[in-house]
Formats: C-alpha cells, sequence, structure tokens
C-alpha cells in the first residue's frame, strides 16, 4: 500500500496563495488599535549603560509610549531562557535580559523601545532615545577572546568560556604514533548570517480581563516558543496562543525565543493595545543569530596506503554574547558527533570550547554543526590525499563505512542508520565523468588553464531525533511529533500537525500522504500547522525533521483511522472485524471486493452514528505521538567543477553534480528543490559570504550592501541524481533533505578551487574564496617559489 | 505636511494625503493594504518589494510614493484578473519556483519585465535578468526553469 505514497511530484497545495500576494506572513498583519514597536540598540561592542533617557522620545509627534529595560523587568519580564544545557561542559548560563539593563554586549544589543502610532513615527522616537554609553574594551574572535589577557564578558565567566565539551571514541594518541602521515590545518569556518528573506516580525496582542496573550511571530516552532515564553514573561502556559503564520524561511534563524516576543506582549500589556515590531534587514544582521564562526586546530593521521588512522580536532566555536536558544548543541552535539562522516575512522578526539564574545548571538544555521563537522572531516581528507600523492577519490573509497542495514556504531559513539555510501559514490563519479574530467583537467592545465575537481561524501544526522537523547544530551525540550486525522461527514479531511513548515511544502507532501493511504483526493485533504491553538503539541520544523518525524506521526493517526473505519465497515457489511481488508479507499469483505464501503461512507456514517458499532465512539478522528528510536543519517557525494582565473582570482562555477540519499522519495520535486536551494547556500559559504567584525566589535558587513548572497547568474544548472537506501526508523522509511546540500557543498566546491590552485602552489584560502583572497594567494605562491 | 498623491494602482484609480517621506512600498503595504509586495531589505538589494511602475519592473522601497504620482501600478495581486493566474505564476506553481514564497511576488514581477523587453530569453539571459532579485530557498534553478517555461507559452499564444 504504501508505495503509493511515494515518487509523484504533484504541484505544491500553498502555492496558489503564494503566487497572488494572498499569503498573510506577521507583517501583514493589522489589528485594530495596533501600535508599532522600534528598537534602540548599542552602536557599541560593549558598553556599561550610564543613563537611557527615552523622555525625549515621549515627546516625538505619534510616539505613545517609551520603555527601559529596567521598566521591563520591573514589569516582570525575566531573561531570554536558554534551552540546551549541554551536560559534563561546565556550561554557563549568564543572564540574558530581553533589554539590557546595565551593560551592551553587542553592536545591535537592545537599550529600549519606542512605541507609536505607525513605523515611521516609532523609528523617529527609537532615534530621540538619549543613552550615555561608557565603552569597554570588546572581543569578536572566539580564540582570542578565549586567550589569556582577553577583555571579559561576564565577570563569572573566566577566559569567556562559557562551556569545555569533550568526545572521545578510540585510542588517538595511539593512532598518531603509528601514523605514516599526519596533517594538520587551522580552519576558520566563518561566521554566516542566515538571510531568511523575511525578516523577523511578531505581533502581541494581550487580553487584560483574561490575563491571556496571543503572539503572531516568525517562527519555525511556535510549541517551543509558548513554553519559553511561560517562562519569562510570567503568563502561564495556557494562556498564551503562539501563531506562526505564513513565514518567509527560516534556515534555523527562526528557532530562537528572541528578545523582541517578549518585548512586544509586555508593551501590548503596558499599552492595553497590540504591539508589532518588524525588523529592518540592518536590525535582523546585529539582531538575528548567526551562524558557523569556528576556529579549528584540526589534524588527521593516516597509514602510506591512505588508510586513516584517526581525527583529533581544538575548536573554538564562537557563541556570540548571549546563549540562544540552542546554541550551546550546535557546536557540540550536532558537530563533534558527527566527526567520523562516512568513513570507517577509528579514533576520534575532539574538544570544543564555546566562548562568549561581543558579537550578535549564534545559534543554529542551515545544517548547524554537520557543516562545520563535514567541512573539516573533507578538507582533511583532501590534505592526506594531496600528502599521499593519492586521488582523493581513491582515498574516499578507501576509507568508506561498508554499506550497512541495520546500525552501524562509529567512534563518536553514534549509531548509522543505514547507509550505502560507496552507491552514491559510483553514482556522482559516473554522472559527472570523473575520468573525463581528470583527462579535460590535464589538457587545460597545459595551456595554463585551472580547472578544479572537488568532492564532497557525506553523512549527517537529522531528523531529530529520540526524545531520551534529547534529554540525556542536554536539549530542554522533547523531540518527538505529533498529527490529528480528522474526517468530516462529506469525507473532506483536516490534518492537524505539531511541525510547522516555512517553505518546505508539507502541507503538500502531508497531503500526498494522507491522499494515497486513505484513498481520498488531495484536494479533499487540509494540513493546519503553526498554531499553539489549532495543533497539537510538536517540537517544531528543523534539523531536516519535518517528515521524518512529523510524518511518522500522521502515519500513526492514519493507522488508527483505518483500524476505527474497519470496525465500522464491519458493521455495515455485517461482517466481522477480521475479515475486513482496506485497498485503496475501500473497506471491503475477504475475497468479496464487491461487499465494501468507502472512507467516505464510513466518515459519514461515524459521524453521524446512525446505524453504528454498539459501544464505539462516534467520529472519525484519531491523533498519534511518534518518538524515533533514532536518528536518520541520509548521504550523498557531490562533485564541483570549477574553472579560476589565475589573473583575476575569480572563480567560475562550470558543473555540480549532486548525488543525494534520503530514503524513500514522497514528492521528488519538493525534494530536488531542498537540493537545489540547499548547495546554493553552502556555495554561499565556500566563494562569498561571510559576517565580519572588526577588532572592536564592529559588524563591517552591517547590510546586504556590504554582504555577498548568491545571485542566480552565478550559477550553472545543477545535475542531481538519487539513490535510495530507507531507513528501518519512521513507519515512512525516509530521512531528512533540508539540510543535506548546504553540508556537502561547501567543501565540495572549496575543495575543487584548491584542486585548481594546487598546480600554483596555493596550500590554504580561507573561505570566502573571493577573487580577492585567491588572487592574493597566488601572487603569494608566486613569491615563495 | 502631507502631499496630495493620486495614482493607478492595479487599475484602480487611489488619491491619498501622505507624507512626503512615505515609501511606495509602505503606500501600497499599509495605506493600500497591498501586502502581497514584501520587504526584504532597506538597501534595494533583494527585490522583494518590486512592482510594475508603468509597466517597468522597480523596487518599490527605492521610491517615494510622491515620485510615482499619475503612474500606473501593478502589484502581484493585479497581474492577472482576480480568480486567473498570469502564465508567470502558472509556471511558478508549476515548476516549484517558489518555496517560502516571500521573494516570489517580487520575482514574478521582475521577470513579467524581463520577458516585455526579451520575450525569448536563453537560459543565461533569464539568470542575468534576474539577478537582481534574491532568494534564499531555491537556488534559483526552478524559478529559472519557471521563466522559461512562461517564456515558451507566452510566446505561443502571441502566434
Amino acid at each position: 500500500m504504501a508505495s503509493r505514497i511515494f515518487g509523484s511530484g504533484i504541484k505544491r497545495r500553498e502555492d496558489p496563495r503564494l503566487i497572488t500576494g494572498q499569503a498573510k506572513y506577521t507583517d501583514d498583519l493589522v489589528l485594530p488599535g495596533m501600535a508599532h514597536l522600534a528598537v534602540v540598540r548599542s552602536p557599541h561592542a560593549h558598553a556599561r549603560l550610564k543613563r537611557v533617557d527615552v523622555s525625549a522620545a515621549r515627546a516625538v509627534p505619534g510616539v505613545v509610549a517609551a520603555f527601559t529595560g529596567a521598566d521591563m523587568k520591573e514589569a516582570g519580564f525575566g531573561g531570554i531562557p536558554c534551552a540546551w544545557v549541554v551536560p559534563n561542559s561546565d556550561t554557563k548560563t549568564p543572564p540574558y535580559p530581553p533589554i539590557a539593563v546595565d551593560t551592551v554586549r553587542y553592536v545591535g544589543n537592545a537599550v529600549a523601545v519606542v512605541l507609536a502610532e505607525d513605523r515611521y513615527a516609532a523609528r523617529d522616537g527609537a532615534d530621540a532615545v538619549e543613552v550615555d554609553y561608557e565603552p569597554l574594551p570588546a572581543v569578536a574572535d572566539a580564540w582570542k577572546a578565549a586567550q589569556p589577557g582577553a577583555p571579559l564578558l561576564y565577570a563569572d565567566v573566566p577566559g569567556n568560556v562559557c562551556f569545555h565539551w569533550k568526545v572521545s571514541g578510540g585510542d588517538v594518541e595511539a593512532a598518531f604514533k603509528q601514523a605514516d602521515v599526519v596533517v594538520k590545518e587551522r580552519i576558520l569556518n566563518q561566521r554566516l548570517i542566515p538571510n531568511a528573506m523575511e525578516p523577523r516580525a511578531a505581533l502581541a496582542q494581550y487580553n487584560p480581563a483574561m490575563g491571556e496573550v496571543t503572539l503572531w511571530v516568525t517562527s519555525q516552532n511556535p510549541h517551543i516558543v509558548r513554553f519559553l515564553l511561560s517562562l519569562d514573561t510570567g503568563i502561564p502556559e495556557h494562556k498564551i496562543r503562539v501563531v506562526a503564520p505564513e513565514v518567509g524561511g527560516g534556515f534555523g534563524s527562526k528557532i530562537p525565543h528572541y528578545p523582541e516576543d517578549s518585548m512586544v506582549i509586555f508593551a501590548s500589556k503596558m499599552l492595553g493595545r497590540p504591539v508589532k515590531w518588524t525588523e529592518t534587514r540592518n536590525e535582523n544582521y546585529q539582531a538575528t543569530i548567526h551562524g558557523r564562526d569556528h576556529v579549528q586546530d584540526v589534524e588527521m593521521a593516516a597509514r602510506r596506503d591512505g588508510t586513516i588512522l584517526a581525527l583529533r580536532a581544538t575548536v573554538w566555536a564562537n557563541l556570540g554574547a548571549y546563549l540562544s536558544t540552542a546554541s550551546t548543541g550546535i557546536p557540540t552535539i550536532l558537530h563533534g558527533l558527527m566527526l567520523s562522516g562516512v568513513y570507517d575512522i577509528k579514533s576520534i578526539h575532539e574538544d570544543v570550547y564555546g566562548v562568549f564574545t561581543n558579537t550578535t548571538p549564534v545559534d543554529a544555521y542551515r545544517g548547524a554543526g554537520r557543516p562545520e563537522a563535514t567541512f573539516m572531516v573533507e578538507r582533511l581528507v583532501d590534505l592526506v590525499a594531496a600528502e599521499l600523492k593519492m586521488d582523493p577519490l581513491d582515498l574516499r573509497r578507501k576509507n568508506l563505512i561498508p554499506p550497512f542495514t541495520d546500525g552501524r556504531p562509529v567512534a563518536t559513539g553514534l549509531v548509522y542508520d543505514t547507509g550505502n555510501y560507496a552507491g552514491a559514490v559510483d553514482k556522482a563519479v559516473q554522472m559527472a565523468d570523473y575520468a573525463g574530467l581528470r583527462k579535460k583537467q590535464a589538457e587545460l592545465r597545459s595551456q595554463g588553464r585551472y580547472l578544479g575537481i572537488g568532492m564532497c561524501t557525506y553523512a549527517e544526522i537529522c531528523g531529530l531525533g529520540p526524545s531520551q537523547v534529547a534529554g540525556a544530551v542536554g536539549f530542554g525540550g522533547g523531540l518527538w511529533e505529533s498529527a490529528i486525522v480528522r474526517f468530516h461527514p462529506s469525507g473532506k479531511v483536516h490534518v492537524m500537525v505539531g511541525v510547522s513548515p516555512h517553505g518546505q511544502g508539507e502541507e503538500t507532501t502531508f497531503a500526498q500522504i494522507v491522499a494515497s493511504e486513505l484513498g481520498v483526493g488531495v484536494d479533499d485533504v487540509t494540513v493546519f500547522h503553526g498554531d499553539t491553538s489549532q495543533t497539537p503539541m510538536g517540537w517544531g520544523t528543523y534539523g531536516s525533521r519535518t517528515t521524518a518525524v512529523g510524518g511518522g506521526a500522521l502515519m500513526g493517526a492514519i493507522g488508527k483511522i483505518k483500524e476505527k473505519s474497519k470496525i465500522v465497515a464491519a458493521h455495515l457489511l455485517e461482517a466481522a472485524v477480521e475479515d475486513i481488508e482496506y485497498d485503496d479507499g475501500k473497506f471491503f469483505v475477504k475475497g468479496t471486493p464487491s461487499k465494501a464501503k468507502t472512507i467516505q461512507e464510513i466518515a459519514l456514517m461515524a459521524n453521524v452514528a446512525w446505524n453504528y458499532p454498539k459501544g464505539l465512539e462516534p467520529g472519525l478522528e484519531a491523533s498519534a505521538f511518534f518518538d524515533p528510536p533514532n536518528f536518520v543519517y541520509p548521504f550523498g557525494a557531490h562533485i564541483a567543477v570549477v574553472e579560476v582565473d589565475a589573473e583575476t582570482g575569480a572563480v567560475a562555477l562550470q558543473r555540480y553534480v549532486a548525488v543525494d540519499d534520503c530514503g524513500r522519495v514522497i514528492n521528488p520535486m519538493i525534494v530536488e528543490g531542498q537540493i537545489h536551494g540547499g548547495i546554493v547556500q553552502g556555495i554561499g559559504q565556500a566563494l562569498w559570504e561571510a559576517a565580519v567584525y572588526d577588532d572592536s566589535g564592529q559588524l563591517l558587513t552591517g547590510s546586504m550592501m556590504d554582504y555577498a548572497l548568491p545571485k542566480a547568474d552565478a550559477f550553472p544548472r545543477f545535475e542531481l541524481g538519487m539513490t535510495e537506501t530507507p531507513t528501518t526508523v519512521n513507519p515512512l522509511g525516509v530521512k531528512g533533505i533540508g539540510e543535506t546540500g548546504t553540508i556537502a557543498s561547501t567543501p565540495a566546491v572549496y575543495g575543487a578551487v584548491m584542486d585548481a590552485l594546487a598546480p600554483l602552489g596555493v596550500k590554504k584560502v580561507d573561505m570566502p574564496l573571493t577573487p580577492e583572497r585567491v588572487w592574493r594567494a597566488i601572487e603569494q605562491a608566486k613569491k615563495r617559489s | 505636511m502631507k502631499h496630495a498623491l493620486s495614482m493607478t494602482v492595479n487599475g484602480v484609480p487611489r488619491s491619498h494625503e501622505v507624507e512626503p517621506r512615505l515609501l511606495l512600498v509602505h503606500y501600497l503595504r499599509e495605506t493600500l493594504g497591498l501586502t502581497g509586495t514584501n520587504v526584504g531589505c532597506d538597501t534595494s538589494q533583494c527585490g522583494s518589494c518590486t512592482v510594475l511602475l508603468d509597466g517597468q519592473a522597480v523596487k518599490s522601497c527605492t521610491l517615494l510614493a510622491v515620485q510615482a504620482e499619475g503612474a500606473t501600478v501593478t502589484t502581484i495581486e493585479g497581474l492577472a484578473p482576480q480568480g486567473g493566474l498570469h502564465p508567470l505564476q502558472e509556471a511558478f506553481w508549476e515548476k516549484h519556483g517558489l518555496q517560502c514564497g516571500f521573494c516570489t511576488p517580487g520575482m514574478i514581477l521582475t521577470a513579467c519585465d524581463l520577458l516585455q523587453r526579451n520575450p525569448r530569453p536563453s537560459e543565461e539571459e533569464i539568470r542575468h535578468g534576474i539577478e537582481g532579485n534574491l532568494c534564499r530557498c531555491t537556488g534559483y534553478q526552478n524559478i529559472v526553469a519557471s521563466v522559461k517555461l512562461a517564456a515558451e507559452r507566452m510566446a505561443a499564444a502571441r502566434k
């Protein structure tokens, strides 16, 4: 039966409202009497607040109120909670006031809010707020912040080290002693700005008579936001409704519970009016979380024959100035545990120092920890290949974990679910014509042209995840999902889910699942998500978990619907329940397919209950929860081909071949779309994107004019291939696909550029590989030779 | 000091008294309630706010509303008659040219302008033509395919 779910690239059901401008994003919402909130933000990276005077703002025409951090504190609004404290790492969790009270710690730290009749007047008011700052020494770089003598962000956090986390497996010391070759590198996995196209926004309506609040907010996980708000606003969870309306992309940046969520609730409570805040893009660059930002000292040990023996790393992970919702879990659990990649590496050790700096808080950004792991491993593999003068493809093949279908433990302690890494590599090699590419490369080199071929073979951890593991690794929530399937009298279906898609298309994917499994039309199903008053509890959309975990819950509810329908059908057909079978929307008596009731007939009878089995509850509705027994581990092999202009340093991307395996594929069109988008984001990191702070903590890339986002004209048409290795950890056999492209494409493209530059003597260039950096590296190599 | 402003938006004559500093995009979104036009940046990089002004694609965050005095403006809501779809809208739907949908109205109107100037663009010309509009979700591949499909259908319809 289940096979009908898979492989149909039907058009997305959410699109009609999106292509006509009828979708309602948070900033599109207008409530009667609504006031607009603007935030006054610190221009200093680190300063003592000597005076915050909002009186002049209150006099600005149109301004209705202005508040400081002290006002908010006095009203009983507490600090923003950190929802992930990794155990055995001595994690410090300093207070994170929504509006700074005595000290600002990054450029963009809120110091006051101004409320006005429209957004222009609110901005005028914000400009009128007077703040006296006493600047303090600042530090922006994680490694520098952890060195002796660095300026301290918190008196009680020595060396700015928030935590020290370790992962260890095998005997690393012995492996390095046995090694024939050891390669070392310092990798700067640079800071990125997520840049969801929709900036964040929040709209609160507090009802003083009921003590209730509704918050419409750009969120990937409204239930988590509700839970956290109940901890810091003083409003109990059952009196908070959080709605994520249409959400314009997130990429992790809309996971956290942000200070502005609390600010609009506070202001609405103070004013007795609805209050909306919408960030500008400049604000987004300062006040929405950033991603990555690791300084990694890494080394790999190998035998002369190419056998990888061990990997050892020390990482300084920049956490920014405050702990955002999930920030400590990203550079630890989601990073350090993935250092085996797709390879059989017996010994692994990593120390991770989470470091506070005077920068915007860092949290999950697409891939979240896995890109930082995969880049490290793949870079080291390329370095070992170069050292041994082996083809990097051969070195990879030699060390791949052989195919497995029933769990494979790796040195970091994880157990991968299923994998056939060689299968993906073979397919990518064939699609790219790897041998032909190497031949072409040799020919072009003889003409003084520099073609480069790069490769990434990856596995990643997603479909987060078993709740027991979540608890064991310090995540402050569960990671199960839930779904309700409800049949109406006419046979139409409502589906309510706890996940909260925001571009990934699960309104379509889930409708496809229900339609195929229960024999209704796709158009007969409406999927609801993103409203805590309407949908069952769930932990949200991130970590490529929506279909893997949410789909599991949906399958559970569908199973219950089928079971109940069989009882109703047996009654109506005057047969025994055991004799009822189901196929394609019909419940029939075994051996007599003509004696059947459709799901629609059953739905009608269950809803009216006129002729109904004695003792059976009326209605046709089922609710199910699903907690997976393990994570899922999608994998693949990507090959990039670039040409570098040695005169200018410009990199031209010529071809990009991606073979991914996300288990079973429900809607191939949606899956391919996820891969395309991921690839481009990952290439953005390799070639253009970087959030740059100067030494005083000023954000130099403060707007889209300074931060280079990928544009349409920089890419060839990607060549996609799939292999299919179903997982056993969920009923659909699906793995996640939302982040694979981002994880794989950065190392593939970086490797391609380094491969192109090898004959020029260039050994290393830090990302992003802008023409200037590549050109300088070429010039320096010339001088050395 | 407010200024009298008149323009035709999606075929309907509109008149308001507005502040001289009011951006066209905020006039469309907040005064007229046409929220299909989105704001994605402050510096005219992203193109989410693109509308047609006298038939030409413009980023409506770069213009003051008063600069559009007397103009004819088309937003995503007015691109096709009520209940219908423009070939570009159909093609974006069919080819999965959108994910979160935030950049989509601007992307479609930019493509509309492109196809007026160049009815049968090559893939390279499409990529060049839309490079002033940023999309963070799709990786552009399916947007390019959408524009190409729409161009083919619009060309066929003209024959």
